[in-house]
């Protein structure tokens, strides 16, 4: 399905506050700083008029720390050292997604059900099904911006239930699911769309398009054997000025590795998931000390190769969504396109 | 939606102290609720998670085999926070197990064919498993030949059961130490080395290699030597784990979870990926 409707942006806040009785309203807010996805409890808290956030939403479907059951460890009680499930997520709506990013929730999608009850991530899986994406076109994307390497644009759909393009005082709503639909049911703001501001649009997203700049290519890589990417001896020098700082992986929209750890205080507690990073010497290490990764070199090397390699062996498609994050935050400018041309050379 | 983070509960129902530094001890533990228990169903060479609520979780082969029912045996070395504290545990108390998990041996190719069988020190668990299994199937599988080795006979692990085998005249056992002492009257010397005099024949059969890397390292070249082709060359690989089931990202070898795609791989798998283990 496809509808397209206007909204004036003066009514957005109206109609996110509304949408807030309903659900759970996730939008990019300002934090001192920082733009960063967070709940609203007020539509005018929205900021969207700003270029992306700081950190991938994907905090809204894998959180950085998440409850996933709780026990007892109390004598008493009938069910001491058992653990029981956590309740349900609440019903959500991420409001604000540039199309990288939902393209990102795509790749999340791939790792978190591989199929076969064994392999299904209940707590992603339960906040998945609940969730509408909500997207904004980016009418400007940034010299770090390059979706189009990957099959993204910066007015792609996929993974996307509504796309909102902003037109100047009104977004035109592209309404592509059901749930996109089921989510302005009934709302005051959104109205049928004038051609004016479709033609507008149209123009807004051929010139966008055109603004990015042609990307990286990872069309060789698949068809390398793993150990002649392993051994390859430009990772002799790309990784030399990385810090493992962790700051790539943690904004990443498709970085998911994860810890889990118990924490209780006297005889309760929580089981806990938390994200982790591969670049971390502590990620690997074994408990009798021994590291199957211990370098600075093997932890930058892996994570290039599963993001352009291993993903790509495994589920056919890389795992990047060419956001720029990365290449924006990192302290030493390591640039992720500079580190694929030379793995796709 | 079925959750496959949430361990099932189990008691302890024995806790056997294997080496005598004490750094290893076997938990036989039963499920408290027969559901869980048949859903429990595994086949050799596969692990799982124990559970001990408010310590964490920690991937164990198991070392019992699925032709032993109604209890599941872990051994376990004292290393960290988890295992330290499961090493204080008592019979009676609770924990939790979620699993199994891996990709077991491939019991069903061993049908018909020799089985050598070569493990080292503490990585015997699971390769105590497969024996008791195919004992327990005899007649479906060739010839048996077991070689293990431990430091010491002290630390050698199933000291009862390695009798009850030794017994046996379908199952050709050959138990070394690295140093014997004045109560040892069997073979001295490290698993490469035996396993050169036992020279076991690579015709139509498999080798299961599960030990410390430095016995890999040694034997390997040994089989190579008596003809025996990478394909037939099976091992377990050990991995620091989280999730169990390929999302966590820390255990992979390439493209290879060893949770998942593991931890049992042969040797000619392994040669086409990076050493991460």
């Amino acid at each position: 399905m496809m509808k397209e409707m206007v909204i004036d942006k003066k009514d957005i806040a109206g109609l996110l506050t509304e949408l807030t009785g309903e659900m759970t309203v996730i939008a990019p807010v300002r934090k001192g700083d920082n733009l960063l996805f967070g709940p609203v409890s007020d539509g005018s808290e929205a900021a969207l008029d700003s270029v992306n956030t700081r950190l991938a939403p994907k905090d809204a479907l894998f959180p950085q720390c998440e409850k996933m059951m709780t026990f007892t460890t109390d004598r008493q009680a009938e069910d001491a050292h058992t653990m029981q499930d956590v309740s349900e997520p609440d019903k959500q709506v991420i409001f604000g997604v540039r199309p990288c990013d939902a393209a990102g929730f795509l790749i999340l999608d791939k790792v978190f059900n591989q199929g076969g009850a064994e392999y299904e991530d209940t707590y992603y899986l339960r906040r998945r099904e609940k969730t509408t994406v909500v997207g904004l076109g980016c009418n400007k994307p940034l010299s770090t911006c390059f979706c189009a390497s990957f099959g993204g644009s910066p007015f792609g759909t996929d993974g996307l239930d509504i796309l909102l393009t902003d037109v100047g005082d009104k977004y035109v709503v592209t309404v592509l699911t059901d749930k996109g639909e089921a989510r302005l049911k009934g709302k005051s703001g959104p109205s049928e769309a004038d051609p004016t501001s479709i033609e507008k649009a149209g123009q807004i997203k051929e010139s966008a398009v055109k603004s990015v700049k042609a990307g990286i290519a990872t069309d060789k890589i698949k068809g390398k054997a793993t150990m002649e990417l392993f051994d390859d001896p430009c990772w002799d020098t790309l990784y030399e000025t990385c810090m493992n700082c962790g700051v790539c992986t943690y904004s990443c929209p498709t970085c998911h590795c994860f810890d889990i750890q118990d924490e209780a205080i006297d005889t309760e507690g929580v089981r806990m998931r938390n994200w982790d990073s591969c670049m971390f010497s502590l990620f690997t290490r074994h408990g009798s000390g021994h590291n199957p990764r211990p370098t600075k070199k093997d932890r930058f090397r892996q994570r290039f190769l599963h993001k352009f390699k291993y993903f790509q062996d495994n589920f056919d498609t890389v795992a990047c969504v060419g956001c720029g994050r990365c290449i924006r935050l990192c302290p030493v400018n390591i640039d992720v396109r500079q580190v694929v041309e030379e793995m796709n050379r | 939606m079925n959750n496959p983070y949430i361990p099932k509960p189990v008691r302890i129902e024995e806790i056997i102290t294997e080496t005598e530094d004490r750094s290893l001890k076997t938990f036989r533990l039963a499920f408290l609720n027969k559901e869980d228990e048949q859903a429990f169903s595994y086949v050799p060479g596969q692990f799982a998670e124990l559970s001990i609520a408010g310590k964490g979780e920690i991937p164990i082969g198991i070392a019992s085999s699925p032709t032993e029912e109604g209890y599941l045996l872990f051994t376990v070395n004292k290393v960290g926070i988890v295992t330290s504290h499961l090493h204080n545990m008592s019979a009676g108390e609770i924990m939790g197990v979620r699993g199994p998990l891996g990709k077991p041996y491939p019991i069903n190719e061993l049908k018909g064919k020799n089985v050598v069988i070569i493990g080292g020190g503490f990585a015997f668990t699971t390769l105590r498993s497969t024996i008791a299994y195919m004992l327990a199937n005899r007649s479906e599988f060739g010839k048996i030949t077991v070689i293990y080795g431990a430091r010491t006979p002290g630390m050698l692990l199933y000291k009862e059961q390695l009798k009850e085998w030794e017994a046996r005249n379908d199952i050709d056992l050959n138990v070394t130490v690295d140093k014997g002492d004045e109560s040892w009257s069997g073979k001295v010397g490290f698993v490469p080395t035996v396993t050169k005099e036992v020279a076991p024949s690579a015709e139509d059969a498999y080798a299961l290699v599960c030990g410390p890397p430095i016995m890999i390292k040694f034997t390997q070249p040994v089989l190579i030597k008596l003809g025996w082709t990478p394909e037939t060359i099976i091992m377990s690989l050990e991995n620091r784990m989280k999730c169990g089931i390929g999302i966590c990202g820390r255990c992979n070898v390439g493209p290879k979870y060893t949770c998942k795609d593991g931890p049992v791989f042969t040797l000619a798998e392994l040669n086409e990926l990076p050493k991460e283990y």
